[in-house]
């Protein structure tokens, strides 16, 4: 009787054995098939070419992946900055003790984080529709434009509007992680600052703000892996005006399997990873220094 | 720590100088115009939802000529005409059935793996355990057209395989349970199941499985929202209109209905209410799961 030994521990091995297999054929060897792909020419017609780096040289020239890199950055960058300011302030008034009915903004504010972002990009681009949209309507019923505003139309108003959708969609969520980080901080502390006598605003801007940093911090560090990342919701909102909301996933989608240039698109997505590499060590290295500094 | 806040809150009111009545009057104001904020950036978050229910209500040339506020009678004319080209509910029948079997591997493989972590000790265990948690920093669309090419040779394209399997493989679902498994399963209860004679399987169903309940449940909210929004993957595999889950399908109104605002608005509410409706459900075990993630983050 083998199963009857006393040492049962290869059974964990056994246990954690279906997720290595399954990531090695779903995972694994896609991403290296990929990069085999990167170095071909292939249209999903005939069968891979052997091209060498030609595929990167061309993206190296290509303009509309700097511009898809451009994009993808402004609107992450006008995203992230208000939608943190607001989910900061939210996050500290209902961490106040009087506010009645925190379940019921807490979920309020979640609420769109958990809605299709497809949907909501049908959504947003139905409400910003210049012509039967509701938000000319509003505008307009308020007074205070007199004829509509062609939003998709402008390259700017367009990147706003996506930035708009994706910071309506996050802030809840980034609200519900600083109340747990404003959580965590130690009530002694607040109990001696009201001991020294301190104000509510010195409170919150030498004790809340200092000790949430690395909250913050974290955040924004791991808002950028996905605002490098954005795909369904700008999607739904189209490229714009001169290609002004084509993100770096958009322009992944559209090349491999608009275009069927497949392995131009492998080419792409391996940049699009060193981008997201080169991010993730720049923001990480920022953090250790801010370490270092306290 | 209730009583201690108060306390603080108590000691700063009595360190301010100013006359009572004063201080109450701007008390009250600064309260009065936090809770205005506050219901304004929920007027903001719900708004969007009441126009669509509103708007989705209406005929086409009273959506193209004013602002609609209020319900109107044309819900099931544009409802008829987006099912006639759109099969809407087959989507969401779609949707259910891979959301379920995906979540339902998901939960038990994470579980299994969790435990396997946790319990037992091999060789290699740690670094294995490194290796899981290293393929949660891999960007998900960078393996995209291997994958594409991959399924093409395994004739798996235009099915359900490579939308369901890959649920097997959770990362952030392994990590979790054999937090879970650490700090909640007593190793004694392993040991008398051993002396009773159970198998190691027999362990985990019986007696693990039970006991992590509360842990599957935050888990498999999480698996099913992030599921059910799943787009890009079913977009690129599915060629049949049939057999496409409500995401893809609803990103198909936008392009086939250009000008039919009523039927394109019905199609996103049909998208959203059971959202909304599994929401007000669970909003409380979705929100303290958010908040225990956060914290070990």
């Amino acid at each position: 009787m083998k199963n009857s030994s006393i040492n049962k521990s290869q059974y964990g091995f056994y246990f954690v054995l279906p997720f290595f297999v399954t990531f090695l054929v779903f995972g694994l060897t896609p991403i290296i098939y990929s990069l085999y792909l990167s170095f071909t020419k292939w249209d999903g017609f005939s069968d891979p070419t052997f091209v060498g780096l030609a595929n990167y040289a061309r993206l190296l020239h290509d303009t509309f992946f700097y511009k898809a890199i451009g994009n993808t950055l402004i609107i992450w960058v006008l995203s992230i900055v208000p939608q943190l300011v607001l989910a900061l302030a939210l996050a500290m008034i209902l961490n106040e003790k009087f506010i009645r009915g925190k379940h019921f903004f807490r979920a309020v504010y979640y609420f769109p984080h958990i809605v299709t972002p497809v949907t909501l990009g049908v959504l947003f681009s139905l409400m910003f529709d210049w012509q039967t949209g509701s938000v000319n309507k509003f505008l307009m019923g308020l007074g205070i434009i007199d004829d509509p505003v062609n939003w998709l139309n402008s390259p700017w108003l367009s990147r706003i509007i996506v930035a708009l959708v994706i910071m309506w969609q996050y802030f809840g969520f980034n609200m519900l992680v600083f109340i747990a980080g404003l959580q965590s901080i130690s009530p002694e502390l607040y109990e001696a600052a009201a001991v020294d006598g301190a104000t509510r605003w010195k409170v919150a801007t030498k004790i809340t703000l200092p000790l949430l940093k690395p909250v913050l911090l974290f955040t924004f560090i791991t808002s950028i892996i996905g605002g490098l990342q954005l795909f369904d919701a700008p999607l739904m909102l189209g490229n714009g005006p001169d290609n002004s909301t084509l993100t770096m996933v958009m322009y992944l989608y559209q090349t491999a399997f608009k275009n069927f240039d497949y392995s131009y698109g492998a080419a792409i997505a391996y940049a699009i990873f060193i981008i997201i590499l080169i991010f993730s060590v720049i923001s990480m290295k920022f953090s250790k220094m801010n370490k270092v500094e306290q | 720590m209730k009583a201690d806040t108060s306390l603080a809150a108590k000691s700063i009111s009595l360190s301010d100088s100013k006359p009572r009545k004063e201080r109450n009057m701007k008390k009250l104001l600064v309260k009065f115009s936090v809770y205005i904020f506050l219901i304004l950036v929920a007027f903001t978050c719900l708004l969007p939802f009441y126009s669509m229910m509103v708007t989705s209500s209406h005929t086409n040339s009273e959506i193209a000529r004013k602002l609609l506020l209020l319900p109107g009678t044309e819900f099931m004319n544009n409802y008829n005409r987006l099912i006639d080209t759109v099969p809407i509910w087959r989507g969401f029948a779609n949707s259910l059935f891979i959301t379920i079997t995906s979540t339902a591997l998901n939960l038990y493989f994470s579980a299994l793996a969790g435990y396997g972590f946790s319990k037992y000790n091999y060789k290699g265990k740690n670094i294995l355990f490194l290796a899981v948690l290293g393929t949660m920093m891999i960007p998900g669309q960078l393996g995209i057209i291997g994958f594409f090419k991959l399924m093409d040779s395994f004739h798996m394209l235009n099915t359900y395989w490579p939308i369901i399997l890959p649920s097997i493989s959770n990362a952030f679902g392994i990590f979790f349970m054999k937090q879970m498994c650490d700090s909640s399963i007593p190793t004694e209860i392993l040991e008398s199941g051993r002396i009773d004679g159970c198998g190691e399987l027999k362990i985990f169903h019986r007696l693990v499985l039970p006991l992590l309940m509360p842990a599957v449940a935050t888990l498999g909210i999480f698996s099913f929202i992030g599921k059910w929004n799943d787009f890009l993957t079913p977009m690129i595999i599915l060629f049949d209109n049939e057999l496409q889950p409500l995401p893809v399908m609803i990103a198909s109104v936008k392009s086939q209905f250009s000008t039919d605002f009523g039927a394109m608005y019905v199609g996103i509410v049909i998208s959203v209410i059971p959202v909304l409706i599994f929401f007000s459900i669970v909003s409380k075990k979705i929100i303290s799961g958010v908040t225990a993630g956060a914290l070990k983050g």
